[in-house]
């Protein structure tokens, strides 16, 4: 028998009919009746202390139903690092003071979203404007602008990770190399916006329909902020929208919508604009990085020092792990005997910076690798060879940090390299530039301070074999839902049209901590094959009964057969002997549960992907405009589930990360983002998409369910290093500021010919 | 404002309703009609996922009064599985994983709907340019340039 016969083959996502249909019905979606329309007054002011607001004319307006500000609420300083009581700073209701642009300070109910909008411009907020401070560089200087009482110098958070000696390091290097970089920040611009249907009972019963990628935190976050006990609340997010990052703290969408519904026993309905969701939404962290480099003349790394400065906006939101995840993935995926590295991120008057794809390792991926060709180029050393000669391998300890099982890195190198010799000679005015990189496959830090495992999962067998499995995954796009099912059916030996999933729910799904962090495909996917494993047993044991097989043999359940490993010929079909266990056990269903917890697995993850990215680039030396040509990866995800998933998640990755190397940006005045729209704000579009490679190297990671590991955020980490590497071996400048603009190529061509005629 | 008599077929469908001027095609879909399988992602015309056909041709309807669709026909993504069967383009989507959140996907679809009725062998230029305006923030558009491209190489008919 085949090893798998649903592990690694093309399945259709599970939710692709609904989706292609129209018929999938996203919280965007949602109209109850007696349904009013909520809409949120923001500050437009980036530092402020709020005098008094006076919503009487508002509450006058013919169709208004009720206004809330921060003075109703009960005034919790929330945050998702529950843990730390200092790092929950945010009340998204202002009561006293606003500190960024697009804070908020009211929300209104109306009958339509005009009435309600009309309603926002008459709400009287008096402000008196405070001195604002918008560069972590300045922010943290003595003197400037406080914003919060308890933050001097506005240091929000700092971060030390150190193995080795570094400065002992330094003294025996061969070639020492010193480089600042910014990292620019960039929108997650998921194609549904934030928003939420509340609708609270006079049971006290708080309903919520919300776009987010962790049902669990919302629901905790608003038991917190509402002081409602925790199962009273229950939050449905069937479809989501896109997530990248942005959805799984508490929104405004979802507090004003819960405060007015509160207050009106009625549901409402809040749809955050685009414009909104630019301006008041989070983002990724811009950050300064300082690296200095000490190296070998044969290009072995020796020790690396890392210093970086966070924009961190007016909170701390999802910044901390930001901030120690870089300075994680600052030495990834390489070997370095000595490494120091300090973290600081500063509250600045913007909208609060936190978690998006990759999490703080592009930026990290970025620096170090355009660092690492510069070091190549300084020795005259290949960029493959210098990257190979210091690859992490299988067994790899990073002291005190993490152990690497599987890794498949020399081998991705192997088959970059390869591709890059078969492109021969290129063009002139191209490059190919490479990026190695790696991620977590879920996080182990519990600031959260759940108290359940952290994932879970929930199997019943029925009568006629369907197989109920209830997830707390939540399925943002990434497919999480349908890899959940494929494992489902192969650890219980059944096919993906035989289980019916339920998740998206908490009413009736276990909890899991939602998707982020790369977490679900090892953790839940864990939790989901344990409960596979415990629910095959029982189904087992009657077989067995029925069989009976000489004591030495085992049996399996493949493809709806129940057999003896030994003889697969002789067995029993798995509906068969459903219907027979079922009725033996006084007519129950089949139940088991499943769950997954870290442990002793270090600081970080359990387990790492790998891979490396080639970029090949066009340079318009004349222009500055560059022209992706290519962009193929090695990458190695462990055992992969679903092929059609993987390759989704490598091509969507690559667009969202060339768009942080060359295109998006957010610029600020003052605080204030100057291109809060989708014309203005350049995401790629088809026209901008090169072409497209995979090249899966497969491991078994032995911590992962049937070896597999993380798929899809690692992937936003490589390419904007390799594409400043492209630019750099295409037109010899190497650009260290994010976004790779035509104008920064043009000034750099500019400064290096200026260099050259001296 | 006064409401306004508008007669639209939408999938086949005839429809008199009275609507204020001001109110959007999209917002006459989704809200009056429940077809919410049309999305909005920015309200400007400048991420199309609430393209739909007009007449068979590509809008978006978010840049499209109600009003000025008044006696016009109207096909949406729910109109494209038509008597139980899905389109070409749709099962050629399933296959190649051409969506992930599927937030973008039904303008996605009624863009690749119409070249196709337009030009039922496009060059993969013109494939990129018909959905050039479509923003996806998850596949990375070359799924759907190989689902569309399928369907135009004739590897997708319409079932019998």
């Amino acid at each position: 028998m085949k090893k798998y016969t649903v592990i690694n083959t093309p399945v259709h996502n599970i939710d692709g009919i609904a989706k292609i249909t129209g018929r999938a019905e996203y919280a965007f979606d949602i109209q109850l009746p007696h349904m009013l329309h909520g809409k949120i007054l923001r500050s437009s002011y980036p530092h402020a202390k709020i005098l008094n607001i006076n919503t009487r004319k508002a509450e006058g307006l013919s169709g208004v139903k009720a206004v809330v500000t921060g003075k109703e609420t009960l005034g919790v300083k929330q945050g998702i690092w529950r843990r730390f009581k200092e790092l929950c700073d945010e009340e998204i209701l202002a009561r006293s003071k606003v500190r960024y642009i697009g804070e908020p300070v009211a929300a209104v109910a109306a009958v339509d979203e005009d009435t309600a909008e009309e309603a926002l411009d008459l709400i009287e907020v008096e402000y008196e404007p405070l001195p604002g401070v918008f560069e972590p560089l300045e922010a943290i200087k003595e003197g400037a602008p406080q914003l919060h009482d308890h933050a001097e110098r506005n240091i929000n958070v700092t971060r030390h990770i150190e193995w080795g000696d570094v400065d002992e390091g330094f003294k025996e290097a061969d070639h020492i190399r010193e480089d600042w970089f910014r990292c620019s920040s960039q929108h997650h611009v998921c194609m549904e916006t934030h928003n939420a249907v509340a609708s609270y009972s006079l049971d006290k019963k708080l309903t919520v329909w919300t776009s987010t990628q962790s049902h669990y935190y919302i629901q905790v976050l608003l038991s917190w902020v509402l002081g409602l006990r925790e199962n009273d609340i229950r939050v449905i997010s069937r479809y989501t929208g896109g997530g990248f990052g942005s959805k799984f703290e508490l929104d405004s969408a979802q507090f004003c919508s819960s405060l007015l519904s509160m207050k009106l026993f009625r549901p409402v309905k809040i749809t955050l604009t685009r414009e909104e969701e630019f301006m008041a939404t989070k983002r990724r962290t811009p950050m300064f990085y300082y690296l200095r480099t000490g190296v070998k003349k044969d290009g072995t790394f020796i020790a690396k020092e890392g210093r970086v400065f966070t924009e961190g906006g007016a909170y701390t939101s999802m910044g901390a792990t930001a901030l120690y995840l870089t300075g994680f993935f600052q030495a990834f995926p390489y070997v370095w005997p000595s490494y120091r590295y300090d973290g600081y991120r500063v509250y600045t008057n913007t909208a609060p910076t936190s978690a998006m794809r990759g999490f703080g390792a592009p930026q990290a991926t970025f620096c170090a690798e355009t660092q690492i060709d510069l070091i190549a180029n300084d020795l005259g050393i290949d960029p493959v060879e210098i990257r190979r000669k210091n690859a992490m391998y299988p067994g790899y300890e990073v002291p005190g940090q993490a152990t690497i099982q599987s890794c498949g890195l020399t081998q991705c190198l192997d088959k970059i390299e390869d591709w890059i010799q078969s492109r021969g000679k290129l063009p002139p005015n191209r490059g190919i530039g490479i990026a190695a990189y790696g991620f977590m496959s879920g996080g182990i830090f519990n600031w959260f301070d759940t108290p359940y495992a952290f994932s879970s999962a929930v199997i019943q067998i029925n009568i006629d074999g369907k197989v109920d499995l209830y997830v707390g995954s939540q399925d943002m796009g990434q497919g999480s839902n349908t890899t959940m099912t494929m494992i489902c059916a192969e650890e219980l030996g059944v096919r993906v049209e035989d289980i019916r999933l339920h998740m998206g729910d908490t009413e009736n799904c276990p909890v899991d901590l939602g998707a982020w962090g790369s977490r679900e495909t090892l953790m839940q996917g864990n939790a989901v094959k344990m409960a596979a494993a415990k629910a095959k047993q029982q189904i087992i044991e009657y077989a067995a009964a029925k069989l009976s097989p000489n004591i030495v043999y085992d049996l399996d359940i493949k493809d709806q057969w129940i057999h003896l490993i030994a003889r697969p010929e002789r067995g029993l079909s798995y509906f068969d002997v459903v219907k027979e266990a079922i009725r033996g056990k006084g007519g129950q269903p089949i139940i088991a549960r499943g769950h997954y917890t870290p442990h002793r697995k270090g600081m970080i993850s359990p387990a790492y992907s790998f891979g490396v990215q080639a970029v090949e680039a066009e340079v318009d030396p004349d222009t500055g405009k560059i022209t992706l040509k290519n962009c193929v990866t090695a990458h190695d995800c462990g055992q992969v589930i679903n092929p059609i998933g993987v390759e989704g998640q490598l091509e969507g990755a690559m667009a969202m990360a060339a768009g942080y190397g060359f295109t998006e940006d957010l610029p600020m005045d003052e605080g204030k983002i100057l291109n809060p729209n989708l014309v203005d704000y350049k995401v790629l579009r088809a026209t901008e998409m090169p072409e497209t490679k995979v090249i899966e190297v497969e491991t078994y990671e032995p911590e992962g369910p049937f070896g597999a590991k993380e798929a899809g955020e690692g992937l936003t980490n490589p390419t904007a290093g390799a594409l400043s590497n492209a630019v750099f071996h295409a037109a010899g400048v190497s650009i260290k500021n994010l976004p790779i603009t035509p104008e920064k190529v043009l000034e750099a061509l500019r400064e290096k010919k200026k260099k050259k005629s001296k | 404002m006064e409401k306004r008599l508008l007669h639209i077929t939408v999938n086949n469908e005839t429809h008199e309703l009275y609507v204020e001027p001001k109110r959007l095609l999209v917002e006459v879909l989704r809200d009056e009609l429940g077809l919410t399988g049309t999305k909005r992602g920015c309200n400007t015309g400048a991420c199309s996922a609430c393209t739909v056909l007009l007449n068979g041709l590509p809008v978006k309807s978010c840049s499209v009064l109600a009003m000025q669709a008044d006696g016009t026909e109207i096909t949406t993504v729910e109109g494209l599985a038509d008597g139980g069967k899905l389109s070409p383009i749709q099962r050629s989507f399933l296959d190649h994983g051409a969506y992930q959140c599927g937030f973008c996907t039904s303008g996605m679809l009624m863009s690749a709907t119409a070249l196709l009725k337009e030009s039922p062998k496009p060059a993969k230029e013109q494939i990129i340019e018909a959905i050039h305006g479509n923003i996806c923030r998850c596949t990375g558009y070359n799924s759907i340039i190989r689902a569309i491209k399928a369907v135009a190489e004739g590897k997708y008919k319409e079932e019998e």
